[in-house]
């Protein structure tokens, strides 16, 4: 209790001019401090933002894509029903075209109104056919993705008011356009052919199939060579081995090298992987095994501080009643630990998902139109796709680009939260 | 956990059991070479798949020198089937291929690439630029008054007061482009040439001043991306790009082409020869390779069809500019016979 002369002496000693100027002094310190960390986290938060923004306005427009929805008469002298496989679809197209513009009828035009269709509409009638020959003699109705540059129009990414020379298309090709689109034929759905095509020239088709296929094979060698490996090393390093200068320079080098540059180890795939071993190009096998070397000392260092994290008690007590040395390790500080692990099993993961400079070396970047069948298949991963779609010319790229930084970065989202996630629920206080 | 542990480590072992038959055999056509050849060869390949129903080949983009490397690697399933390139293979690229077995090769010519040189549609000077005012503009040594000295010029004006008094910002290729070479070749050299002391120069003396660009930051390397150049030339109205015609091409709405020597680069002025910064482009076929890579002489052929290479074949629409008939359908025919390339003796 604080008898009221003291509080009147403290209260004397504490308000003297002097006391008052220091204590403004030291409060306006902590306000100083305060508002540089504020300041510091709105830059972070507002650089992500911008990011986050600039891709949204640039990507958006990928995720939705221009369809024309035409019937394609399917006549028996353009496709005779014994071999549908030969049958000739280019005029099938042409004719299903014709017969909304019957006016069409020089070579030239013909050609330009084709080319508000996909390159590839022939072969997508022709699948179809294929799969349903009974349409032969009748007509068959699809929607077939308009060609890239009636895509761009369709998004106002064209600008309609200046000379036709400035323009892949002309006046008459728009005209054509937005007649389909009075007759209803014109249609913008959700783009799915983003996610289920693989890579295509035509930015119309262009699609992140073989590129998720491939990063998920490339990530599933990553993980099934660095998850047990680096347990392994952490483990030996952390319960086994003695304390000496031989451990202490492997330890030093595990920390050295979690801070080398990544396209070390792509250099590093080329020499051993493919010149020594000649596995193939391209293929997810040593994109994975590339990406292996290097999370691997990020997964021993991690992996060691989840296992010291368990008490010594736990150790003592197992072995207090007599368990051998790998049956403490596996029965009780290894399930103890795993949380830990995996926590950062998954961020080694996703930063290996984002790694681009090895996969370039190993010739990751090449242009494949069929997903990968298999770990030696050739393929892309999503950050080298992103990267090949980046450098063409096409404008309908640019959108396909900043769409698939966003699956990409969608990924990673979902993986940092799952590594939250098991940190939240498993992990044990002590 | 134990199992866990176990269960991974005999996965790891199998996956490494898998890795040596991996290269022994092949059913896909892999091809490297040039970034200018790049699109061409990947519209080829893709419609080849789609036509065909055989497997589209694996192209890859390494430019025309990193091409030629792996292409002359050797033969035999782990190296390259064709390769792409933007100028023809030098001596030493084929010595090269030579020391390592690949002595049959068939040298295909498919078109024409423009160079352009292009600014922003936001600038309304009307420009023409002739070969001796873009060397004067980018080289690092120029003749100023009979003398070779470091280059002196800030502005267009300070060259020639008929051109506008904006600053020189040129965006180009770097060294290691097939482009960058073809830019060199094509204008800084026979620019370089048009000024007597430079030309009186001992020979590799000459070769140097032709070819050094400046590096007081007017001519700023931007990287293989030409998408960056086209996305800076709109930032930046005064600033110039120099890339392959086919970005021009998909860009019409946003650049207009500089002309050069009094022409502007368009398909007709490219073919006719009158557009004087064109350049051909090339593939080459590895011969042992034929018959023996699933697919590859198909491929060969049909890349050489009038509906790709013609001009109004599906490449053009991509901007490459067609050979003359004649060249065209000669070229083809030897192509598709294998007929071995013969530029240099021995």
């Amino acid at each position: 209790m604080t008898s009221p002369s003291d509080a009147a002496i403290s209260a004397g000693i504490w308000s003297t001019p002097e006391a008052q100027a220091s204590r403004r002094r030291r409060k306006r310190g902590d306000l100083v401090l305060q508002g540089l960390g504020i300041g510091a986290i709105s830059l972070a938060v507002g650089l992500l933002g911008l990011l986050l923004v600039s891709l949204g306005y640039l990507g958006y427009r990928a995720f939705v894509q221009t369809m024309v929805t035409l019937d394609f008469p399917v006549s028996t002298e353009r496709v005779d029903a014994a071999n549908p496989a030969a049958g000739n679809y280019r005029l099938v197209i042409r004719d299903a075209l014709v017969a909304q513009f019957p006016e069409v009828t020089s070579t030239g035009d013909l050609r330009d109104l084709n080319a508000i269709l996909t390159n590839n509409a022939q072969f997508m009638v022709r699948d179809a056919v294929i799969a349903d020959p009974s349409v032969i003699g009748g007509t068959i109705r699809l929607s077939l993705p308009a060609s890239d540059q009636f895509d761009q129009l369709n998004k106002n990414n064209v600008p309609r008011d200046v000379p036709e020379t400035q323009r892949r298309i002309s006046d008459q090709q728009i005209l054509w356009f937005d007649t389909l689109a009075e007759r209803g034929a014109v249609s913008t759905p959700f783009n799915w052919g983003l996610i289920f095509n693989a890579d295509s020239r035509f930015p119309e088709l262009a699609g992140l199939a073989g590129a998720i296929v491939g990063t998920f094979y490339a990530i599933l060698v990553c993980f099934l060579i660095s998850f047990p490996v680096g347990i392994a090393a952490a483990i030996y390093l952390e319960e086994f081995a003695p304390r000496n200068r031989f451990t202490d320079i492997v330890e030093v080098n595990i920390n050295n090298l979690a801070a080398v540059p990544s396209v070390v180890f792509g250099l590093l795939g080329l020499a051993v992987f493919l010149n020594f071993f000649g596995l193939p190009r391209s293929a997810p096998l040593v994109g994975g095994m590339v990406l292996a070397l290097m999370t691997l000392p990020t997964m021993i260092i991690v992996t060691r501080a989840a296992l010291k994290a368990v008490p010594p008690s736990i150790r003592e007590a197992a072995l207090g009643m007599g368990a051998s040395k790998h049956q403490m390790i596996l029965h009780h500080v290894l399930p103890l630990s795993m949380p830990g692990i995996l926590t950062g099993t998954i961020i080694g993961l996703a930063h290996a998902l984002g790694e681009t400079a090895p996969l370039l070396l190993i010739g990751m970047n090449a242009f494949i139109t069929s997903p990968p069948g298999g770990l030696l298949d050739a393929s892309t991963t999503l950050p080298t796709q992103i990267f090949i779609w980046a450098d063409s010319p096409e404008r309908g790229f640019l959108a396909r680009t900043a769409a698939g930084i966003l699956v990409l970065l969608a990924f990673l989202v979902v993986m940092n939260a799952l590594a939250i996630f098991l940190r939240q629920r498993l992990e044990r206080r002590w | 956990m134990k199992f866990t542990l176990l269960g991974g480590l005999a996965a790891t072992a199998v996956v490494l059991a898998t890795l040596p038959a991996a290269a022994q055999n092949r059913d896909q056509i892999r091809i490297v070479g040039s970034s200018t050849v790049f699109p061409y060869t990947q519209a080829v390949s893709e419609q080849f798949s789609n036509a065909t129903g055989m497997r589209a080949p694996v192209v890859e983009s390494t430019g025309t020198g990193g091409g030629m490397q792996a292409f002359c690697a050797g033969v035999g399933p782990a190296t390259a089937d064709i390769t792409g390139a933007s100028r023809p293979m030098t001596q030493s690229e084929w010595t090269l291929c030579q020391q390592n077995g690949v002595t049959n090769v068939t040298e295909a010519l498919i078109g024409y690439d423009g160079l352009s040189i292009a600014v922003s549609r936001a600038n309304s000077a009307p420009l023409d630029l002739t070969k001796a005012q873009l060397f004067q503009a980018l080289a690092a040594e120029v003749e100023v008054n009979g003398q070779v000295v470091a280059n002196p010029y800030n502005n267009w004006s300070d060259i020639d007061p008929s051109l506008p008094s904006t600053p020189i910002t040129v965006f180009g290729p770097p060294p290691t482009s097939g482009t960058r070479d073809a830019f060199v070749e094509l204008v800084m050299t026979p620019g370089c040439r048009s000024f007597a002391a430079l030309d009186g120069l001992e020979a590799a003396r000459r070769t140097e001043v032709c070819a050094r660009m400046r590096q007081d930051g007017k001519f700023i390397e931007a990287g293989e991306n030409d998408n960056l150049i086209v996305q800076r030339l709109n930032q930046d109205p005064n600033a110039f790009g120099i890339f392959g015609y086919s970005f021009l091409y998909e860009n019409m709405d946003s650049l207009k082409p500089i002309a050069v020597e009094g022409v502007e680069p368009s398909a007709d002025t490219i073919r006719d020869g009158s557009y004087g910064v064109s350049r051909p482009l090339f593939f080459y076929v590895k011969n042992a390779h034929r018959g023996v890579i699933p697919g590859l002489q198909e491929f060969v052929e049909f890349y050489m069809e009038e509906d790709a290479i013609g001009p109004d074949g599906y490449l053009s629409e991509r901007g490459l500019v067609a050979l003359p008939d004649d060249v065209r359908a000669a070229d083809a025919a030897a192509v598709v016979a294998a007929t071995p390339f013969t530029r240099y003796p021995g």
